[in-house]
């Protein structure tokens, strides 16, 4: 069995994500790590091939020239190979586009399973694993907390808004996973060197036979782009003993209680 | 040739399982009667259309698409798409919205798959300038406001649930039945529904003028009855940080942040809440934020309007009880 992973690169949310205000594009110049979503996603198809004989794990990512850190790591953490597809046609793709091109690779590589993140932690559109399945005409089925594989058949837990599915689908599928599911495991030393001897594809759009050109296909196109003024924190006091009758004071002054 | 107007706005009611039209639904016609003239779409199980339809009319779209079919309670978003795909073939619309619910973007995002539209995820405004309609986004927890147009044909946009105040007026139902051919695209299987049942007085978590939120610092489920405590006393809906709802104190719905609901109450109290990033992503855009939290280098003192470092169990029931006394 094959398990694709996708991976994504993100700006790490622990410093000061942003954008450009003139191309509307995400500033990569701060700290990029990869998706702590993707690493969940990674875990679940590398706990199943450790446990499965014959299964093997493929990370693919699409993005900017410092997407091999991420996938370096996806190797390290047991991925057997990593394909990057870099092209600078790709600067500022849409859900549209970026569906197209990692279908494609996903395609070129073969798969029973394709396992993502629910949703990204920088874009925050959970909408990809979707759209991927209908370009591949597979199944989806997303959101999944918890999963099992039998006989070609995928079942899972889906965790709604207000309460949840049991679902299955016949391999081979698209799945993508929440951050419910066990936490990811630390590349170790053996990992890490092992990685280094490992396949690394990089593939561009015309290897993949992907044109960015094409107007029959609507793109969503970013029109303009505003910073919001920076939060400042107010007051802090220590507790000494009035703090709650002091936070009233405060309620009733602003008129929220 | 058809008999829609030309500004119509295909909306996507989502309905429950059992055939609830969900509160989003209020907010998507009430955006779309903002650009155009709402056209909705209702899909249900046989037998369900109807009462569906009704409910979108008092919403604000008189015509109301039903399309029926066995196949919404076994097939995984797939009858849904269909149905999109047969309600734009016969209106031809400009816009197609949709919830950002789990359900809604896996709908929209195969939809504007397969019909190579542009997909503009988790508006929290639809507007109309001189070359269309545009989708604003709040990205990276709400630092970015975005907007975005489709360069061409359609827009397919997700909304984000409670960010629309606008509503429409009711209007008289003209419903007609969508007959809808069942496309070839390959669904997963529902093979059990678990409808969690909501039974609460306080007001719902997203579009809440105020919310209370506890964190792990609340200790157990029986400790979080602090949060529902004084979310009472304001009137409040209850929140909770991710570590909460894993550590098992409320259900998975309590959950705010970049996963789970994001909220801009003009109140957000958060009690024994760090503050990580996540958390802050969905609530950052609160009007006035108040945080207590033991730990004085907790993060969540960094957007606080007035932060207290002490011991939620002392702090907070002395607030219901000066909140009470004032009510007295």
């Amino acid at each position: 069995m094959k398990i694709i992973v996708l991976v994504k690169e993100v700006p790490d949310t622990y410093g000061d994500r942003k954008l450009s205000l003139e191309s509307g594009l995400a500033d990569r110049s701060g700290e990029v790590v990869l998706d702590e979503i993707s690493e969940r996603a990674l875990e679940a198809a590398l706990t199943y091939a450790e446990a499965n004989a014959g299964t093997e794990v493929v990370a693919i990512a699409m993005g900017p020239e410092s997407v091999p850190t991420a996938l370096r790591k996806a190797l390290a953490m047991g991925a057997v190979k990593a394909v990057h597809v870099l092209d600078d046609g790709l600067v500022g793709a849409d859900l549209g586009l970026t569906a197209e091109v990692l279908a494609a690779a996903v395609r070129r590589e073969g798969f029973d399973l394709v396992v993502t993140g629910n949703i990204s932690t920088d874009g925050s559109g959970g909408a990809l694993p979707s759209m991927l399945a209908e370009l591949l005409e597979v199944p989806a089925a997303t959101n999944l907390s918890s999963f099992q594989i039998a006989d070609s058949t995928l079942s899972g837990h889906r965790t709604l808004d207000q309460g949840s599915y049991e679902v299955s689908a016949t391999l081979p599928a698209v799945i993508s996973v929440t951050e419910r599911m066990p936490d990811p495991r630390f590349p170790n030393f053996k990992g890490i060197m092992a990685a280094k001897k490992k396949p690394f594809e990089t593939v561009t759009l015309a290897d993949l036979g992907v044109a960015t050109d094409d107007e029959s296909v609507s793109r969503s196109i970013v029109i303009s782009v505003a910073e919001r003024p920076a939060r400042a924190a107010g007051v802090k006091i220590v507790d000494e003993g009035n703090a709650g009758e002091q936070l009233a004071e405060f309620l009733i002054a602003q008129k929220l209680a | 040739m058809t008999d829609f107007p030309q500004d119509s706005v295909l909306v996507l009611v989502e309905v429950s399982p059992s055939g609830q039209v969900q509160k989003s639904a209020a907010g998507l016609i009430g955006a779309a009667a903002g650009v155009g003239t709402p056209v909705a779409l209702v899909v249900t199980a046989p037998g369900l259309g109807q009462a569906a339809a009704e409910q979108a009319a008092a919403y604000g779209a008189g015509t109301v698409l039903i399309a029926e079919s066995a196949d919404v309670t076994t097939k995984l978003s797939t009858p849904a798409v269909d149905a999109l795909v047969a309600a734009a073939a016969k209106i031809q619309p400009e816009l197609v919205l949709v919830s950002n619910s789990i359900e809604g973007r896996d709908v929209a995002a195969r939809y504007a798959a397969r019909t190579r539209s542009a997909l503009a995820v988790d508006a929290i405004a639809i507007a109309r300038d001189e070359e269309g309609v545009v989708a604003s986004h709040s990205v990276y927890g709400g630092a970015y406001l975005v907007d975005s147009a489709a360069s061409a044909g359609t827009l397919v946009a997700t909304v984000r649930q409670g960010a629309i105040d606008a509503r429409a007026e009711a209007a008289p139902l003209a419903a007609q039945v969508l007959e809808v051919a069942a496309g070839s695209a390959p669904a997963a299987t529902i093979t059990s529904i678990d409808e969690a049942v909501i039974v609460s007085g306080r007001p719902e978590l997203r579009g809440a003028a105020k919310v209370v939120s506890g964190g792990r610092g609340l200790g157990s489920t029986e400790q979080f009855e602090l949060v529902n405590e004084l979310a009472d006393v304001l009137g409040a809906a209850v929140g909770a940080s991710r570590a909460a709802v894993d550590a098992g104190y409320v259900p998975t719905s309590y959950q705010v942040g970049q996963t789970g609901v994001s909220v801009s109450p003009q109140l957000y109290i958060a009690l024994g809440i760090s503050g990580a990033i996540q958390h802050r992503a969905g609530m950052q855009t609160s009007k006035t934020i108040v945080a207590i939290n033991k730990d004085d280098d907790a993060p969540i003192f960094a957007v606080s309007d007035f932060g207290i470092v002490g011991d939620v169990f002392t702090v907070v029931p002395q607030l219901i009880a000066a909140l009470k006394a004032r009510k007295a």
